[in-house]
């Protein structure tokens, strides 16, 4: 696999969201609009592609019975570095994913990823991982919180596209899952093409 | 290079190391941030108040006053404009949010009307009753030029004025309740 295949695996083929099935609980709290599903997504991206290089450079020192709790508390680490250097230096889109940020730590993407991949592979191709899945997990946000925003609240990037509440369903979880669950059957038949 | 065996000893000190380097790694980050978050907490405080009280020209955050109220404390931070008292920024809380403690800066005139309320600090679920935030929905907008001790500040549910936010009537109940102590300290406090 090169490292194209590599990086471009996040986006559909092997979707953490929608295909490998991982963290859910931040998608559906998060994406309830586009600007929150983008910020939640780099910031974890920021995270996972850290988290992927330190482990990878370690993974050899670590004994294999105690690398689950080794990789938390790095992950955690990262993620309340995240959040005080945004607290400091960006307060505006702190205040906007507050409550969302320190979800990170649990986000199973990132300990999938570094369980699955950083501690077998080399550090250059783990920064590639951690990209392309962080991306992905971006990206996939980003067209939830779209979807969601659209007809649950009327609007786009906070913008009123018709007057009116829209269907409040699709703001709350039960809308969250109905909308995923239609992206999972999308990116199914996608995957089903493209082998034929 | 062969991988660490799992033995007590090496799992002992490899966690031991991993928790070194992670908290020294967070405390310089809070070294660094800590003044950065300090600042832009006091900014963030300072904009409200600007928000919602009249034009004025002391320092408020110097001659603030802090008052208990039961299960926390308000703040009152008068704003004089050449001396002459122009308004009264509150500082309010409560922590019948749906998300727990609410907070909200009122600002009111000397005689006792709401010039305008802004959101600090929530936890509510977000795309419901995070529409109390005024770039959010209309809901603060009700309140503007009210005097509470004619508009009765409950929801219409409550036998109260106020319209509560869709779907949100716990954020909403939480919101008029800070409201309500604010008020009630300022009239006790101000007007004796």
């Amino acid at each position: 696999m090169n490292q194209w295949q590599n990086f471009t695996k996040g986006f559909i083929r092997q979707n953490p969201v929608l295909v490998l099935l991982l963290g859910f609980c931040p998608t559906i709290g998060v994406s309830t609009s586009v600007v929150n599903g983008l910020g939640m997504g780099l910031a974890a991206t920021f995270v996972l592609v850290m988290s992927n290089i330190v482990i990878s450079i370690v993974k050899d020192f670590i004994p294999d019975q105690v690398r689950i709790p080794s990789y938390i508390v790095v992950i955690a680490a990262f993620v309340t570095m995240v959040e005080l250097l945004m607290a400091g230096f960006a307060p505006a889109l702190h205040a906007q994913l507050g409550i969302f940020l320190p979800l990170i730590v649990v986000n199973c993407i990132i300990l999938g990823r570094a369980e699955a991949f950083a501690s077998k592979n080399t550090v250059f191709s783990s920064i590639i991982d951690g990209l392309g899945m962080g991306l992905g997990f971006t990206l996939t946000l980003a067209v939830v919180g779209m979807i969601r925003e659209g007809l649950g609240n009327g609007s786009l990037l906070g913008f009123k596209l018709f007057p009116g509440d829209g269907a409040l369903v699709f703001i709350l979880a039960p809308g969250g899952f109905l909308v995923i669950g239609y992206l999972i059957a999308v990116v199914n038949m996608i995957i089903k093409r493209q082998e034929k | 290079m062969s991988k660490t065996p799992s033995t007590f000893f090496n799992m002992v000190l490899t966690l031991f190391v991993v928790s070194f380097l992670s908290s020294a790694g967070l405390g310089w980050v809070y070294e660094l941030t800590k003044d950065p978050i300090e600042e832009a907490t006091r900014a963030k405080k300072a904009k409200a108040i600007e928000q919602v009280v009249p034009a004025f020209n002391n320092n408020p955050m110097e001659e603030r006053r802090v008052i208990k109220s039961e299960g926390g404390e308000l703040i009152f931070y008068p704003v004089r404009k050449d001396g002459t008292l122009v308004g009264t920024a509150v500082e309010t809380f409560t922590d019948k949010g749906f998300g727990g403690r609410v907070k909200l800066m009122v600002g009111l005139l000397p005689n006792g009307s709401i010039q305008d309320i802004v959101v600090v600090e929530h936890k509510e679920t977000p795309g419901l009753g995070d529409k109390m935030e005024a770039k959010k929905s209309g809901f603060t907008a009700q309140f503007k030029g009210k005097d509470p001790a004619q508009f009765k500040v409950m929801v219409k549910k409550d036998g109260g004025d106020v319209d509560a936010i869709t779907a949100a009537t716990i954020s909403s109940r939480a919101f008029c309740d800070a409201l309500n102590r604010a008020y009630q300290t300022y009239i006790k406090e101000e007007k004796p």
